[in-house]
């Protein structure tokens, strides 16, 4: 755990070199595509007389490249044929770099699959009396006793949600403040060691730095939920290829995450074998026709599905839309149904709005939305990521979901552990800052 | 309803080692692949890192062009090459009849002077005008007495002009050397081996008169009125100015405005024909006291008219 703390923070200050040169570019390394956008950093925009900034403070970036590939390689959001993916990623950073004219050294990935789990975590320290300084906050965040998430586990993410002194609780900021205890929440996110290092190893063979990780669900999430959403608590489900996530926030803190092992891709794999028609031919079929509510006009619809085997008969095939609605709806209700599980097991039916937004690529399945609310509950909307600045038309789809939800983490990312001071006591025995800690604390 | 087309044949032989395998994977790789190489990638990155673009575009090129030049100029040959094939090109620019100076002429200047200027032509005619210093010359003509100042200039067409303002004498200087002619400023002009030379032009003498020409000048334009009696100006003890007159006669100028005396000397004789008496000495030195001497014989006859003329007052007085 300490080398991904280690790495992490190495892996901030990479992103704070990259602000500085101006361009980081983000690989959202899915299972059916992998998009690459670089971002401009142009500094803060110049301060309006109300106070506000326009895009709600998010147009200090532009995006100036953007490229997407079909991704290869890939199952599951993980990374299945090391030399396929590198390939892949090279193809999408090589489009990206050309579009925008610039060479991108930094990038910030994220990926969908790699077995996520959360754990809450609470730390509580003795404060005396005294006002809560940095040093404080790091050691209440290193007083939280870690669960044994088992060998071959890193982590990911980890956000202080709560803070609280002595009966006071919901304290974003708790420095300066006068108590006797301090305690706090904290969210963990832990994945598979093998998938990290696989994406790690990928990257690296494409001579790009790597300047931040995150989940899929999580920056979905970012992007996808309103300002509101985040604050009154929402589940984002953010569903792609290969994987599905659901991520819940409150307080603009994401509070659990986790992910289906199933997707649009699924679906199609469905459709092939139902109608027994290629992949390639089933995805076309799912995209043009595809539904999960049907009526008594799809009965009537017929879908000419085609082949080229020579044979009369298998290549004039019809089938109904009816049919294949038949064959897609019971995917996705299993599908949701995993969702819903996991949400029930996150107690979001405790939360003060259950709201549901529906994200990523297999959203858009007509009619998706009634069936969800059906299965997860009634308060259920279709999201769009957030509209970030030179963002081309065809990468604003909900398909682009984590994308732009890295952006996003790319230019404000919220503070997590390895964000705040040290403990001084963590320090090994001859650090200068122990040292400086014991003058301050005896003089 | 059975396809009537055969099968494909296995083509493929079965796997036999790794290496074989992993070959094999990579022929079987789709052909329209999209992703470029690791190669192409670098390169493509290569491209576009700041700076990498115009030091291939420009500096690269420099810096080849001038290391092959300065290997090439490092052989003290080539350098010996360059510089003579230099000279002989200029040589034959300079001598191009465009550039030829053919004809040297002045202006303005007597016979004898032209003669002088002429030779302070350094080469023969014709010659580059690049090689002709123009300045130098002009120094060296107006080295030349008679030459007040000079001016060169190279026409088209290959004349050398010399426009000449020659100094103009007004006065002559007669020292123990002989006599010279001098211009307004006091400067030599000429020598004059016989007074009936210039007849026509005033006399100095005296040590120190030469530096003194322009208040000469003054005081004899003051003496227009009896111009034709005066022999000259004599600078006495290098500090104040005689003129001399025929029979002897003297004015003595004082040293502080000596023209002022001078015109004060032209009304006494106008009023009462000063200079016309029986004078040997006009002595204007104190300003307060102008002083007469008189020649023996007028000195006696004034003396005897005084006494006469005393006795009749005291005879009238009695």
């Amino acid at each position: 755990m300490t080398d991904l703390y280690q790495a992490q923070r190495a892996m901030r200050n990479m992103r704070r070199a990259a602000m500085q040169r101006g361009v980081i570019a983000i690989l959202d390394v899915g299972t059916s595509k992998i998009a690459c956008l670089v971002l401009r950093f142009d500094g803060p925009e110049e301060g309006r007389e109300d106070g506000l900034g326009s895009l709600a403070g998010q147009s200090q970036f532009r995006i100036i490249g953007a490229a997407t590939t079909m991704s290869r390689g890939i199952r599951f959001g993980e990374i299945d044929a090391m030399q396929e993916t590198e390939r892949a990623i090279r193809t999408a950073v090589q489009a990206a770099q050309k579009m925008a004219n610039v060479r991108v050294d930094h990038v910030i990935a994220c990926l969908s699959g790699a077995f996520p789990r959360s754990y809450g975590l609470a730390g509580e320290i003795p404060l005396d009396g005294a006002q809560v300084s940095e040093q404080d906050i790091g050691r209440v965040l290193a007083a939280c006793d870690v669960p044994d998430f088992g060998q071959g586990r890193e982590v990911l993410h980890a956000h202080p949600v709560n803070f609280s002194l002595d009966h006071r609780s919901g304290l974003a900021d708790p420095r300066g403040h006068v108590g006797q205890r301090l305690s706090v929440d904290m969210h963990l996110l832990t994945v598979d060691t093998g998938a990290i290092q696989n994406l790690l190893y990928c990257i690296k063979r494409c001579d790009l730095e790597l300047a931040g990780l995150a989940s899929s669900a999580y920056v979905s999430g970012i992007s996808s939920l309103v300002e509101d959403e985040q604050e009154l608590g929402a589940a984002c489900i953010d569903m792609g290829g290969g994987s599905t996530g659901v991520s819940v926030f409150i307080k603009k803190h994401m509070i659990f995450a986790d992910s289906v092992r199933m997707g649009g891709d699924h679906v199609t794999s469905d459709i092939s074998k139902g109608l027994q028609v290629p992949l390639a031919t089933a995805e076309r079929i799912k995209t043009f026709h595809g539904g999960v509510v049907a009526t008594g006009m799809d009965d009537r619809e017929m879908i000419g599905i085609g082949a080229d085997s020579g044979d009369w008969e298998k290549d004039s095939r019809k089938v109904s839309r009816a049919e294949l609605i038949g064959i897609m709806r019971p995917r996705v209700e299993e599908i949701l149904e995993e969702v819903r599980e996991m949400l029930d097991v996150a107690g979001f039916d405790q939360l003060p709005s259950r709201q549901i937004v529906l994200t990523g690529g297999a959203s858009q399945i007509p009619g998706l939305d009634g069936l969800a609310a059906r299965i997860l509950g009634r308060n259920v909307r279709l999201g769009r990521p957030l509209r970030v600045q030179g963002l081309p038309q065809a990468a604003t789809g909900p398909g682009f979901a984590s994308s732009v939800g890295l952006c996003l983490f790319a230019a404000h990312p919220q503070d997590e552990w390895w964000d705040f001071e040290i403990p001084a006591d963590r320090y090994p025995a001859r650090s200068l800052r122990r040292a400086m800690k014991w003058f301050k604390d005896n003089w | 309803m059975q396809s009537l087309r055969a099968e494909p044949r296995l083509t493929r032989a079965p796997r036999a080692t790794t290496a074989a395998a992993s070959a094999e994977r990579r022929a079987a790789a789709p052909r329209n692949d999209p992703a470029p190489s690791r190669l192409s990638y670098r390169l493509e990155r290569l491209r576009l890192t700041p700076g990498f673009h115009s030091a291939l575009r420009v500096w690269l090129p420099v810096f080849v062009l001038g290391v092959s030049v300065a290997l090439w100029f490092s052989s003290e040959d080539h350098r010996a090459d360059v510089a003579a094939k230099y000279a002989q090109i200029k040589e034959q620019v300079q001598n191009r009849p465009e550039f030829m100076v053919a004809l040297m002429q002045v202006d303005g200047a007597s016979p004898a002077v032209d003669g002088a200027v002429r030779k302070v032509m350094p080469m023969a005619l014709p010659v580059s005008s690049f090689k002709l210093d123009l300045e130098a010359m002009r120094a060296q003509m107006e080295q030349i007495d008679a030459v007040k100042s000079a001016e060169l200039r190279v026409q088209s067409g290959g004349i050398l002009r010399v426009n000449i303002t020659e100094r103009v004498p007004v006065v002559i200087w007669r020292s123990d050397a002989g006599m010279e002619l001098l211009d307004d400023t006091g400067h030599r002009v000429a020598t004059l081996l016989s007074r009936e030379g210039r007849a026509d032009l005033p006399l100095i003498a005296g040590q120190g008169a030469e530096t003194h020409v322009p208040e000469a000048m003054a005081i004899l334009s003051a003496l227009t009125p009896v111009m034709k009696r005066v022999r000259g100006l004599v600078y006495m003890g290098e500090r104040r100015w005689d003129v001399v007159l025929d029979r002897d006669q003297r004015i003595l100028l004082p040293e502080k405005d000596p023209v002022v005396a001078a015109e004060r000397a032209m009304a006494l004789n106008g009023a009462q024909d000063l200079l016309g008496r029986d004078v040997v000495d006009v002595d204007l030195r104190n300003a307060a006291r102008p002083t007469l001497r008189l020649t023996p014989t007028a000195l006696a006859e004034l003396r005897q008219k005084q006494s006469g003329q005393a006795t009749q007052t005291k005879v009238a007085g009695q």
